[in-house]
């Protein structure tokens, strides 16, 4: 203890200084810790008295380098920024013998541990005042309760209000506070399974449109056409999307003029933040739709304040558009270059669903004259096979096509299985649309390699290990189909115990999925936490 | 059907962002028809100005465009008019939008297209057109959010029309269906319009071109459909019928010439600008020789949105979404729901019976004067400052403002305008008393139509008549 003392005591110095000059911001957190500290001190000093008398009463014979260091150790040890900091650690050390003077030196020696004890406080504090993250003091056993985001509390009534009352309230800050921007609220529909309950379930037939006005003054007719297409399922695929967006956010920048006394990198950022809901209540954002939010944020907020509009319009309208070109047509171009070495002649390749990436590649495949034939799988009650499908052919690819219930039988033909992702997470899982993770499955089970791929701009750093935490309800009438005149499931409400689940995402674990081929390589599952930290560190 | 207020809250001021110059759709409406087909009600009253249910005819569209959010509206009309409309106290207190005037000559000529190339100057984005004899308690936002989603050139509103069972006055023998059938096409979703032609302008039999049965195999046609002459027309439309002053008609060229050019091979190929040239030559719609251009800013970036997703709007086929095509029609279709057109006596007659149901008013204006011992049923309307006197008997009828009924009259399932005088022990069944009219004592009238300010003698006996005045009778 006493080596620690002297460790101590230097670092804890130049502490105290710090404390004392960031004296005033601290002023707040430091109160609360002197507060603790008082009552640790209270605590402990009658602790200590017992220990210390006993103590004393054992080291009664051992010198000490006591009187010295008891001396300005019994200067009250609430104020260690004033104090010369006491040599080294006598204060654990056991000081005097008699017992007239165990009271003292006990005191002192409570005094010094409380002193010690203020001075690691006061670090912590001004270590914490450097870093952001709020922490509970270790004396303080506290369990850690992680806080929920909202999309996924939707059966808890007092975060729905709280969310009405947010889009009611999201307002433009600036001279008027009163203008507010009410986006409308999106009501859930029909009977959700108890299992899935804390997520959003829209019907199609009941668009955000209807609350809106017809002339859309509140909201940029862009983003409202935007938003019904996503609603529709008109623009569908993470690539799409997020084009689509950016697309829609390129109109809203052209047409955007500051305010009077407003800077544009402060308030288009505010005006964004409408629009945003309004899309998130249309269909629930992707991830590479947030990943280009915030990079488009970013870069608003990064324009110098003395740029004058214009400039900073078409400095953003083209970056923009370079993020389009990097992340999206070039990565797609240095993935398709990865995987055609992937893909040789004779392959037999499974293909799940629509994914524009993995049809991309497939075509560059074809183009580079590999023979290779596919095989198309395809589910309910997307169906997007069928879109697969046709631009393969289209092409010129010899395809088979089956439904994801016949995947057992066909696998064994199989050479390697292509998937698509809608993102990664980053502890490794693989995001997409449902089936994935049975199609990696049933590969696994047939010793198939499963290679994804996926542009970096998907990457999340979310982590999730199962499908339930975090999805998205589709409508529950598409389940409903008509066959020979007959709608079985017509009147599915009035049954009460019956709920159609419309999942869109699962999650497959790295374990299923053999490698990942991104725009910067090829890597194994695992590394995607890697690349997500170089990606920041970039930034 | 009760029709739910609209509660939005618009930003107070423009915030900057969204100024009139991205608005996304301009209203236009059109009230300088003529009402050619029931000359005998509108030679003194013009169209618009005609009462329904106590409201003049063109504050039901402007009622329905206010609704559903709309602050300015470019009303077409004649001077006429104008001066009504300003009088009016309906159109005063209630039309809250801010009406942009414009008048144009009254000689008929003119027709709705020749009308929205008049005021192409203030056109600055995309248009809804709508006609003032229109009555609906459509929910508007089906119709553009079809123009929306789909990008679309154009898209309408229509209706399964039902047979009007109310008797006619002045109608002699069955109804004949004298008007002309249309033929409307729409694809299996019901949604996108395929053909569209009027029987008069098919001569031979209905031909439908193959390109057009190859990319749509399916195709419903529909005849007993009302247009409601509701139309979303992109910008573009209106700088084509610019350069084209053969178009005169919205609904009977404009719209047929649109269809058509959907599956026309110069708007389906990506090119646009190259066939413009060879296309002078290879029209053949002879007299339109510009194209119409359709593109919007980052054409590209749309192309690889489309590109990347996964939607198709057909199956079975190797065609991209939409065929690749860029001019798209759209119609939505409603079966329930009022949607009236009021261009014929029957029709008005009927708009009478339904539309004050759509609203919540009172029967009775509060300022009229009705006696206690008159027996007036549920479904009567009475204007502002009637005086109905005793022993009367309303049933099923429209009262307008300042009517005057005397003692003992009884009035079933009849239209009385404004300033009429109903002298005593009246009986007017069905029949449509024009502003201004004075019926005489005693009279009886069955299913007539008495025009504007005409006089009615008394113990006169008619039925089924149109009386109007002789200098009506020489109008051709």
């Amino acid at each position: 203890m006493a080596d620690s003392g002297v460790t101590d005591e230097p670092g804890s110095k130049d502490d105290g200084h710090r404390a004392k000059t960031e004296g005033k911001e601290l002023t707040k957190e430091e109160k609360q810790r002197l507060r603790k500290e008082k009552k640790q001190q209270k605590k402990n000093k009658e602790k200590k008295d017992e220990k210390a008398s006993q103590e004393s009463e054992k080291k009664r014979n051992r010198e000490e380098k006591p009187v010295s260091a008891a001396a300005p150790a019994s200067q009250p040890p609430t104020q260690p920024s004033t104090q010369k900091v006491p040599a080294p650690a006598p204060v654990p050390v056991p000081v005097s013998e008699t017992p007239a003077l165990a009271d003292k030196p006990a005191k002192s020696k409570a005094e010094l541990k409380a002193e010690r004890r203020a001075r690691q406080e006061a670090e912590r504090a001004s270590k914490q005042a450097s870093t952001s993250k709020p922490k509970a003091p270790p004396s303080e056993l506290q369990p850690v309760v992680k806080r929920l985001p909202e999309h996924v509390q939707v059966d808890n009534p007092g975060v729905l209000k709280k969310l009405a009352k947010k889009l009611e309230r999201q307002q433009t800050p600036g001279c008027n506070a009163a203008t507010n921007v009410k986006i409308p609220l999106r009501s859930d529909y029909g009977y959700k399974v108890s299992l899935f309950s804390h997520l959003h379930q829209y019907s199609r037939k009941a668009p955000l449109t209807q609350q809106l006005s017809i002339p859309s003054t509140v909201i940029h007719p862009a983003i409202v056409r935007l938003g019904l297409q996503y609603s529709q399922g008109i623009v569908a695929g993470s690539n799409a999307r997020s084009v689509a967006l950016l697309h829609a956010f390129r109109q809203v920048i052209r047409d955007y003029t500051t305010p009077p006394n407003e800077e544009l990198s402060r308030d288009l950022v505010n005006k964004l933040k409408p629009y945003i809901s309004f899309l998130n209540q249309c269909r629930p954002l992707s991830a590479s739709m947030g990943n280009a939010i915030k990079y488009i944020k970013k870069e608003i907020s990064n324009i110098p304040c003395q740029c004058k509009e214009e400039e900073a319009k078409s400095q953003l309208l083209s970056s923009i558009k370079c993020y389009i070109d990097e992340k999206i047509i070039l990565a797609a171009k240095a993935i398709a270059k990865s995987s055609i070495e992937k893909i040789s002649n004779g392959d037999v390749i499974l293909v799940y669903g629509c994914s524009s990436l993995v049809n991309h590649i497939l075509c560059e495949a074809f183009e580079k004259n590999i023979k290779f034939r596919v095989i198309v799988v395809d589910s309910r009650p997307r169906l997007e096979g069928r879109e697969a499908l046709r631009r393969l052919v289209q092409r010129g690819i010899s395809c088979t096509y089956v439904l994801i219930s016949a995947v057992s039988y066909i696998l064994p033909e199989v050479s390697k299985v292509f998937l698509g992702a809608h993102a990664l997470l980053a502890n490794g899982y693989v995001m997409s649309r449902v089936g994935t993770s049975q199609i990696a499955l049933v590969a696994k089970a047939f010793n198939v390699p499963v290679l994804v791929c996926c542009e970096t701009y998907k990457f999340c750093e979310r982590v999730q290990t199962d499908s339930f935490v975090s999805n998205e309800l589709d409508d529950p009438d598409d389940l409903i189909v008509t066959r020979k005149g007959k709608t079985q499931l017509e009147h599915w409400q009035d049954v009460p115990s019956l709920g159609l689940l419309n999942l869109v995402y699962d999650v497959t674990p790295p374990d299923f999925v053999d490698l990942v081929i991104t725009d910067l390589g090829m890597i194994p599952c695992t590394s995607v936490p890697v690349v997500l930290r170089v990606k920041n560190v970039d930034q | 059907m009760r029709l739910p207020l609209l509660s939005f809250q618009v930003a107070a001021d423009q915030q900057g962002s969204l100024t009139a110059d991205i608005m996304e759709l301009q209203a236009v409406l059109m009230a300088a028809g003529g009402g050619s087909r029931m000359t005998d009600l509108t030679y003194n009253t013009p169209k618009p100005m005609l009462p329904v249910g106590n409201k003049p005819l063109m504050w039901y569209p402007l009622n329905l465009l206010e609704r559903v959010g709309f602050e300015e509206v470019i009303v077409i009309t004649t001077k006429e008019v104008q001066k009504m409309m300003v009088t009016d106290p309906k159109m005063k207190v209630d039309v809250k939008m801010k009406l942009d005037v414009v008048c144009i000559q009254e000689d008929g000529d003119m027709g709705t297209a020749d009308a929205l190339r008049h005021i192409q100057q203030k056109i600055k984005t995309d248009v809804l057109v709508v006609s003032c004899d229109l009555i609906t308690d459509v929910a508007l936002h089906e119709v553009v959010d079809l123009f929306r989603a789909h990008n679309a050139t154009l898209a309408m509103l229509m209706s399964n029309a039902h047979e009007f069972t109310e008797t006619v006055p002045g109608q002699k023998g069955k109804k004949k269906t004298a008007e002309q059938r249309d033929f409307v096409g729409v694809d299996q979703s019901g949604k996108r319009l395929l053909f569209m032609a009027n029987e008069a302008d098919l001569e031979d039999g209905l031909s439908i071109r193959k390109s057009i049965m190859r990319k749509h195999p399916r195709m419903h046609i529909k005849t007993g459909l009302v247009d409601a002459h509701l139309y979303c027309l992109k910008k573009a439309v209106v700088d084509f019928l610019a350069d084209n002053k053969s178009i005169s008609s919205i609904r009977g060229e404009l719209v047929p010439y649109l269809v058509r050019k959907q599956f026309s091979k110069t708007t389906s190929s990506p090119k646009i600008k190259d066939d413009a040239e060879n296309q002078n030559q290879k029209t053949n719609d002879g007299s339109t020789n510009h194209e119409l251009l359709i593109s919007s800013r980052d054409e590209p970036l749309l192309q690889l949105a489309q590109e990347r997703s996964c939607w198709n709007d057909h199956r079975g086929d190797m065609s991209e979404a939409y065929h690749g095509g860029k001019l798209r029609c759209y119609v939505h279709i409603i079966d329930q729901g009022l949607c009236c057109r009021v261009n014929t006596l029957a029709a008005y007659i009927e708009a009478n019976r339904l539309a004050p149901k759509l609203f919540e008013e009172p029967a009775v204006h509060p300022s009229a004067v009705i006696s206690e011992r008159c027996q007036m049923g549920s479904d009567s309307i009475i204007g502002a400052l009637c005086q109905v006197a005793d022993k009367t008997s309303i049933k099923r009828s429209t009262l307008g403002n300042s009517t005057t009924v005397k003692e003992k009259v009884k009035v079933t399932n009849s239209i009385i305008m404004h300033g009429v005088t109903i002298e005593e022990g009246c009986n007017i069944q069905g029949s449509v008393i024009c502003s201004n009219a004075v019926i005489g004592r005693g009279a009886d009238l069955k299913y007539c139509l008495v025009g504007n300010g005409q006089r009615i003698e008394p113990e006169a006996e008619r039925t089924n008549e149109v009386i109007v005045g002789t200098d009506q009778l020489m109008e051709i």
